[in-house]
């Protein structure tokens, strides 16, 4: 066992790993942050995507040893104390950047870290921004909505955006016939 | 998926990393980002008696200018490198390569000596190192010692590295004259490691290609230069013929695998049409 100081979410915990405990594993086991979830376990899917001192990483290829005396900040540390949602995660919300959700906390946490390199992305900017996160419902086209929302939203401006009910109903009628 | 236990080690300098690496048993595998170890961990397919994790050795990272050529610790990540003003200046072809490697959040963690030192044939920056003639300083127990790209990499996933040693920098030389550089890589789907991809490096000379420099990735089980082609460029008109000519023996020489992403002649033909398109482009046509 090794001892580790982190601090997740704000708050500084003091543990023992054993060095081949993954960091999602400390997180979701040790310190039953459960928001952040376990997609693929072969570091492709992005689910489990934290920030770890500032940079988004998936948290099932760092070792929870690798955080000691780093900072940690999950999907639940995300949103402004007091209550209300992260711009990121509104977005989400009101472009139905999701449907059955699994990937939307390493998601979100991959296009905060995007948008602190590049505000403002073009559709391919969040379309590679995102490479590393895959969701097998959406097709991605809200996802991409919800970023650039956020991105608008986090700069200062709300710059129109189609609303998703009226892109759902162009990509997708047969989607709009069943609503 | 947990991996195998093992023992930890955390230096933060290259002499105490080397006394680890010396002093960790049998079987001791040197993480550096971790990002292609930690899944191979996972899988059991390495079960470590010994991890030696470099990433507190603050010696390794960071890019430097040392006169002639360009400093690169082995450490630095790939997000670091391809960010870099002296890579983007006197590397371009680094930066164009590196960000193509995985996605980024691997490219937060994972570093350009841990990619090199790792060798995977697919890997995207050996064939550039190889292109560049890249030099490796190895640290061992007995001092440090320099592989130029062409003798580091051995065969799949071997490399000169012996026992006990570790990769500490890569000297990249700075180029004097014209030249132009470009990675073109192919593959199918976002973050997916390289069909095949070719990394081409050109001196252009009053309206000719003074030479050229190919290394192609994923055509057999070590990075390659595709020799032919740049023996049928040296000296050569810089016209879209001649290029589209010489690319044509871009597979000559080399080994490529079928596997289920490409069987070999379709890696050939990829070998020809991305060198014809990666001359092209560095070339500045």
């Amino acid at each position: 066992m090794t001892q580790i100081n982190v601090r997740v979410d704000g708050v500084t915990y003091t543990d023992d790993v054993e060095p081949r405990t993954l960091l999602v594993h400390y997180l979701r086991e040790q310190l039953g942050k459960v928001g952040t979830v376990i997609g693929c376990d072969t570091s492709n899917c992005g689910a489990c995507t934290v920030h770890l001192d500032g940079a988004a990483v998936k948290s099932c290829t760092v070792l929870a040893v690798q955080a000691d005396g780093g900072e940690v900040t999950t999907i639940e540390g995300l949103a402004p104390e007091g209550g209300g949602l992260h711009p990121m995660q509104k977005a989400f919300h009101e472009m139905h950047g999701l449907q059955c959700g699994y990937c939307t906390p390493g998601m979100i946490m991959a296009s905060v870290d995007l948008l602190k390199e590049n505000p403002d992305p073009s559709d391919t900017e969040v379309r590679e921004g995102i490479e590393g996160n895959l969701c097998r419902c959406t097709g991605y086209q809200n996802i991409v909505r919800a970023v650039q929302q956020a991105a608008g939203e986090m700069r200062g401006s709300t710059n129109g955006h189609a609303s998703p009910a009226e892109v759902d109903t162009a990509a997708a009628p047969h989607v709009a016939a069943q609503s | 998926m947990i991996p195998a236990a093992f023992a930890y080690a955390r230096p933060t300098t290259v002499d105490e990393a080397l006394r680890a690496v010396a002093e960790g048993g049998e079987d001791v595998k040197i993480m550096a980002g971790g990002q292609s170890l930690i899944p191979v961990m996972r899988l059991r397919l390495a079960a470590p008696e010994t991890v030696v994790d470099l990433t507190r050795v603050a010696e390794l990272r960071g890019v430097r200018d040392d006169g002639d050529a360009i400093v690169i610790g082995a450490m630095t990540t790939h997000h670091d490198v391809m960010t870099d003003p002296l890579v983007l200046q006197h590397a371009p072809l680094i930066a164009e390569a590196t960000e193509t490697v995985a996605d980024r959040q691997v490219r937060a963690r994972g570093t350009f000596g841990g990619a090199l030192a790792h060798a995977d044939p697919a890997g995207d920056l050996p064939a550039v190192a190889l292109a560049l003639d890249a030099d490796f300083v190895i640290a061992g127990p007995q001092g440090r010692r320099t592989v130029p790209a062409s003798e580091f990499f051995v065969d799949y996933l071997t490399t000169a590295l012996e026992e006990g040693e570790l990769l500490v920098e890569i000297r990249v030389p700075k180029l004097a004259g014209e030249w132009g550089m470009r990675y073109e890589k192919f593959n199918r789907v976002a973050q997916a490691w390289s069909i095949v991809a070719v990394a081409a490096v050109v001196r252009r000379e009053d309206g000719h290609i003074a030479e050229a420099r190919i290394g192609l990735t994923n055509m057999g089980s070590t990075p390659l230069r595709a020799s032919a082609v740049e023996a049928a460029l040296a000296g050569a008109e810089a016209s879209p013929e001649t290029i589209a000519s010489a690319a044509r023996s871009a597979a000559e020489g080399t080994s490529p695998t079928s596997d289920l992403n490409a069987q070999a002649d379709y890696r050939e033909h990829l070998a020809q049409v991305l060198t014809r398109r990666a001359v092209t482009a560095a070339v500045g046509l």
